[in-house]
């Protein structure tokens, strides 16, 4: 007896780097209090990229762009300061691709971090946390003086193809998904990357698309992955001239707002989703009628151990009384 | 033998840059109305109006959160090493 042939589509990704991107919009149903009816805002979930984060984006985009180059080469170790997204994104990257990966981070990253990047297979580095963000960034610096040969340092700070990954793939899909309708284009800073690279490709296809930046309103803050920028290393790739407004936003405010986030729309995303909402209702209750595009960067499981959730039942309790 | 406590970047324009000051006192509560005291301001920017450490902050006595430890009321003796740290980079109960 024959065996009855079988017809057999078969979709498949060479790695799990091809699946970065092309991550679903979605519409703000209930956190709108005095927002005009005319007005619509969209959030770009980025946790649905593989490695959980929008960093996963420009991770790529500089791991491809250095082997591409020749810089990024077999025998190399990828090496790069950060507290968080990047570090995971660059480990899981570096992962698929086949190289050993050295992030220095500040020591006290959330355990959920450090065992994440540790899976990847990468090592963790660490430097004093008193020093926070810039801390790491200076001790890495002085990691890749001392032996050059053996690094590729992507510097998501000051790399071009941090922005770029951004014109090339997150800008294209938000005009895509929203026909050319986004008024507004509102994205919180870490490195910048995000709202510069698709704030240009927003901008070369309607110069009237508004962008506005979200940062901590001040230099003490508890937003993970934002920058002050007064007070922190400026980012060679942040040119706060091509930005239309920048809004601060407080840490209470921003943490609140996440709460709201899960318990209103269904979503559970990190204190920068928390402020760069806080910052597109903003904007929004200034305008008749918009279509505004906010970037919420990740998911929020990975910071349930942290101090996001410290006063949590406190405060619903205050609340409810 | 004073505390001596150490201060995160962003709060230095109150310590006249200096990363770590010397405080007295036998409790966080102490040591915090002591580093109010000479440095005017400090305290507002750690605490919330009711005295508690605001959500964002951890403070650290010898490398242990003083959340897991007895809060405000956590001892301190001379030769201790008191942190201030932002949960930029999320929540830990130690540093090391």
């Amino acid at each position: 007896m024959s065996s009855t042939p079988v017809s057999v589509a078969v979709h498949t990704a060479g790695t799990v780097c091809d699946l970065v991107g092309n991550t679903p919009l979605v519409e703000i149903q209930r956190l709108r209090e005095g927002v005009a009816d005319g007005v619509k805002i969209y959030a770009k979930l980025e946790g649905f990229n593989p490695g959980g984060s929008v960093k996963d984006r420009a991770a790529w985009n500089m791991l491809r762009r250095g082997l591409d180059e020749g810089r990024l080469a077999p025998g190399k170790t990828i090496l790069d300061s950060t507290s968080g997204n990047t570090g995971i994104a660059l480990a899981m990257v570096g992962a698929a691709l086949g190289f050993p990966v050295t992030l220095v981070m500040p020591a006290n990253v959330s355990i959920e971090r450090k065992r994440v990047v540790t899976a990847y297979g990468a090592t963790p580095v660490y430097s004093d946390p008193l020093e926070g963000s810039d801390g790491a960034l200076l001790m890495c610096r002085e990691m890749y003086e001392a032996e050059p040969d053996k690094w590729f340092k992507p510097d998501q700070y000051f790399n071009e193809a941090n922005p770029e990954a951004h014109y090339l793939t997150t800008g294209p899909e938000i005009w895509e998904q929203t026909d050319g309708a986004i008024t507004h284009f509102v994205a919180s800073i870490g490195t910048g990357g995000t709202v510069m690279g698709t704030g240009r490709y927003l901008k070369s296809q309607d110069e009237a698309v508004q962008v506005i930046a979200v940062e901590p309103a001040d230099a003490f803050h508890g937003i993970e992955g934002l920058k002050h920028m007064e007070s922190s290393i400026v980012p060679g790739i942040f040119k706060e001239q091509e930005l239309d407004s920048k809004i601060g936003v407080a840490t209470d405010d921003a943490y609140d707002m996440v709460y709201d986030i899960a318990a209103s729309e269904g979503m559970l995303v990190g204190q920068s989703s928390g402020a760069a909402l806080c910052g597109a209702l903003e904007v929004a209750r200034q305008l008749d009628e918009g279509l505004l595009v906010v970037i919420f960067p990740d998911f929020g499981d990975r910071y349930l151990s942290t101090n996001l959730w410290m006063g949590w039942k406190n405060r619903k309790q205050t609340r409810n009384q | 033998m004073p505390v001596e406590v150490r201060i995160p970047t962003p709060l230095r324009k109150f310590t006249d840059g200096a990363d770590t000051v010397p405080v007295e006192g036998n409790s966080i509560a102490e040591l915090l109305d002591d580093l109010d005291k000479n440095h005017p301001g400090l305290k507002g920017r750690i605490c919330e109006d009711d005295g508690s450490v605001r959500r964002f902050v951890n403070v650290y006595v010898n490398g242990d959160d003083i959340r897991f430890l007895d809060n405000l009321a956590s001892p301190v003796k001379d030769g201790d090493e008191v942190s201030i740290v932002p949960a930029i980079a999320g929540g830990t109960r130690s540093l090391s």
